[in-house]
């Protein structure tokens, strides 16, 4: 069998194109790469940039330090249940709503349905919200992360659009068997759901894992900080805080091997955004054909 | 015993029933998206921080007469729109390279390749603006990986501030908003170029066709009303840049360029506690951008026939 041909141009046009993709790729992952092999290195080499290609004279001292730091853990926590709880609450909010705005025995049912969607389209502005959360208490309260986000209007749109492409007879046969809607909705719209509501889980986790403005406006009380709002304060800050786990650790016999790996500026911002970032680079590719679909079910409906 | 019988017009039991579930999730979307509107009447009042509104002085237009008639207020200003108007037409302007890096990446016979670049190309979409400046902190701080190398190599005595420099401040921002967003901007392009039919393809290269007449004739006409839709999207949010990304990187040295309208807002509003004025930007801010959803709507309506929202 005779190979196609293939022509210069040809060759040229694929050479081109694999090496601006293969460049443009590098772009993307290297400075993940770069943080997390700086992390685990000699952190005087670290913070000169030395450390570029490979990882040099490995350890794991800062992420052991790093937990030592004052507010980590709380904001680990904080982090973490906002995830978790605020997920929950807007999955199963927009699962019963999307489930019963396409209900049609509702009453006022478009008139719910506008009301809605309507507010993606206006917003108060900063400030208005600010004395609104004020007035109802929310400030320096760990609610704030969770009850504002709880109804979620594209959300609800597509669990909406996804039940109305579910055949009828499906409940039509519970409501004969004397369901009543409840029922229908939590026995077996909910199971029938899963694919949509998984994507809409991971994007509102990621959502909240990333949120950063909300605890920079509402928030003033440190031990409801996040792991995002940390890392911005010890990245403005990075230089007093080496000084602090100097003076922390300074009690014991100083020999060579922690001489070397005494915590600098660098290593401290690089590890904290390593932990920051690891959960997401760990969670994107094994779920990545969730968001996939998210952004393809939300693109038909714009 | 027909009385819960739904008849054509009345709404059965059931169906005030189910308002009623539903109701709780009204209040919410009350409180959170149409009640805050009524703060909207801070811009009239002389509001200072603890004092209740009713304690506060009534003074009307004060405010919005005040934002051009001050003269350091509206020069002020000017700079902000001027910012604004920068990052959202490079962000218009540049709006296309998502699209051709998808029609490119089509191009691609490996699948392998194909799914490595595609998988990775998103992962900074997925990180938040905190951890994109942590990252650019980490390449372009004076200890950075940028100045570290570019002193090794003797191309530089003294480190370059990147960072903390007024200097190429658009550029530098549009960039960044590039490296976070374009592959996951491709992902909804490569979807539809999936979709096109093949036999079009072929066809094409009957005729002789080659594959920049593929990519220009068959690729991208099918690509183009998605493009459509999200460039009228990115119109209407023309004063919508949002605070995160100029936020994280504001600094001393950049705030004249870097402050967009949303940042402005936050820092007179919230750090400077200038309640009033600040309520009013955004009152203004909020007229416009609904006007221009309303424009890009009818122009969308009147070209392509439906609307986009």
């Amino acid at each position: 069998m005779k190979k196609k041909r293939i022509s210069g141009s040809d060759l040229l046009f694929h050479t081109g194109n694999y090496l601006f993709f293969t460049i443009f790729t590098i772009l993307c992952v290297y400075p993940f790469y770069y943080i997390l092999i700086n992390t685990i290195s000699d952190n005087t080499m670290s913070a000169n940039g030395l450390i570029r290609f490979l990882p040099a004279h490995i350890h794991l001292d800062n992420y052991r330090q790093i937990l030592k730091l004052d507010g980590l853990i709380s904001a680990a926590a904080v982090t973490l249940g906002r995830t978790v709880i605020g997920t929950i609450c807007t999955v199963l909010a927009s699962a019963f709503l999307g489930f019963m705005l396409s209900q049609e025995k509702m009453w006022k049912r478009k008139f719910c349905y506008r009301f809605f969607v309507a507010t993606m389209y206006f917003n108060a502005g900063l400030i208005p919200l600010y004395l609104t959360m004020k007035n109802l208490h929310l400030l320096n309260n760990f609610l704030v992360y969770i009850v504002p986000a709880i109804v979620q209007p594209f959300n609800i749109i597509l669990v909406k659009t996804y039940t109305e492409s579910i055949p009828k007879s499906l409940q039509e046969a519970a409501e004969i068997d004397g369901a009543g809607f409840l029922k229908i909705f939590w026995k077996i719209m909910l199971p029938v759901s899963k694919p949509i509501l998984a994507t809409i889980a991971i994007f509102s986790a990621v959502g909240q894992w990333n949120s950063f403005q909300d605890t920079l406006i509402y928030v003033t009380n440190k031990e409801l900080f996040t792991l995002q709002y940390l890392l911005y304060t010890y990245i403005n800050q990075a230089n007093s805080l080496a000084t602090m786990i100097k003076n922390n650790t300074s009690g014991t016999s100083l020999n060579m091997a922690s001489l070397m790996n005494q915590q600098t500026p660098t290593s401290i911002r690089m590890t904290v955004t390593a932990v920051v970032v690891i959960p997401i680079l760990l969670v994107y590719p094994m779920f990545q054909k969730y968001f996939v679909k998210g952004i393809m079910i939300g693109s038909v409906k714009g | 015993m027909q009385k819960n019988v739904p008849t054509g017009k009345r709404p059965s039991k059931e169906g005030y029933l189910m308002f009623l579930t539903v109701l709780p999730f009204l209040i919410l979307s009350f409180i959170f998206s149409y009640f805050p509107l009524s703060g909207w009447i801070f811009a009239f009042f002389d509001y200072r921080a603890p004092l209740k509104l009713s304690q506060c002085e009534f003074v009307g237009f004060k405010w919005f007469v005040a934002l051009f008639a001050n003269k350091t207020q509206l020069s002020q200003l000017w700079q902000v729109m001027k910012n604004t108007f920068a990052m959202s037409s490079l962000g218009i302007l540049t709006s296309v390279i998502p699209m051709f890096f998808a029609i490119f990446l089509n191009e691609i016979r490996n699948k392998r390749f194909k799914a490595v670049v595609q998988t990775l190309t998103t992962i900074p979409n997925f990180i938040s603006w905190v951890l994109v400046y942590s990252v650019a902190f980490s390449l372009f701080a004076e200890s950075g990986l940028f100045n570290s190398l570019l002193q090794q190599y003797g191309l530089i005595t003294a480190p370059i501030k990147f960072l903390d420099s007024d200097k190429h401040t658009y550029l530098s921002m549009l960039l960044w908003s590039q490296w976070k967003n374009v592959g996951w901007g491709a992902i909804m392009y490569l979807a539809a170029v999936a979709g096109i039919d093949q036999e079009l393809y072929d066809a094409a290269k009957v005729d002789g066709a080659g594959r920049f007449a593929l990519m220009r004739h068959i690729t991208l006409p099918a690509l183009l009303p998605t493009y459509f839709v999200l460039l009228m999207l990115s119109v209407a949010n023309f004063l919508n840049n949002g605070m995160d990304q100029y936020f994280v990187f504001q600094n001393a040295f950049n705030k004249n360029h870097i402050q967009v309208l949303d940042l402005y807002v936050y820092n007179i509003g919230i750090s400077g506690n200038s309640i009033s004025i600040a309520t009013a930007i955004s009152m203004l801010k909020s007229l416009v951008s609904i006007s221009l959803l309303c424009v890009v709507n009818f122009l969308s309506k009147k070209t392509r026939g439906e609307a986009i929202f």
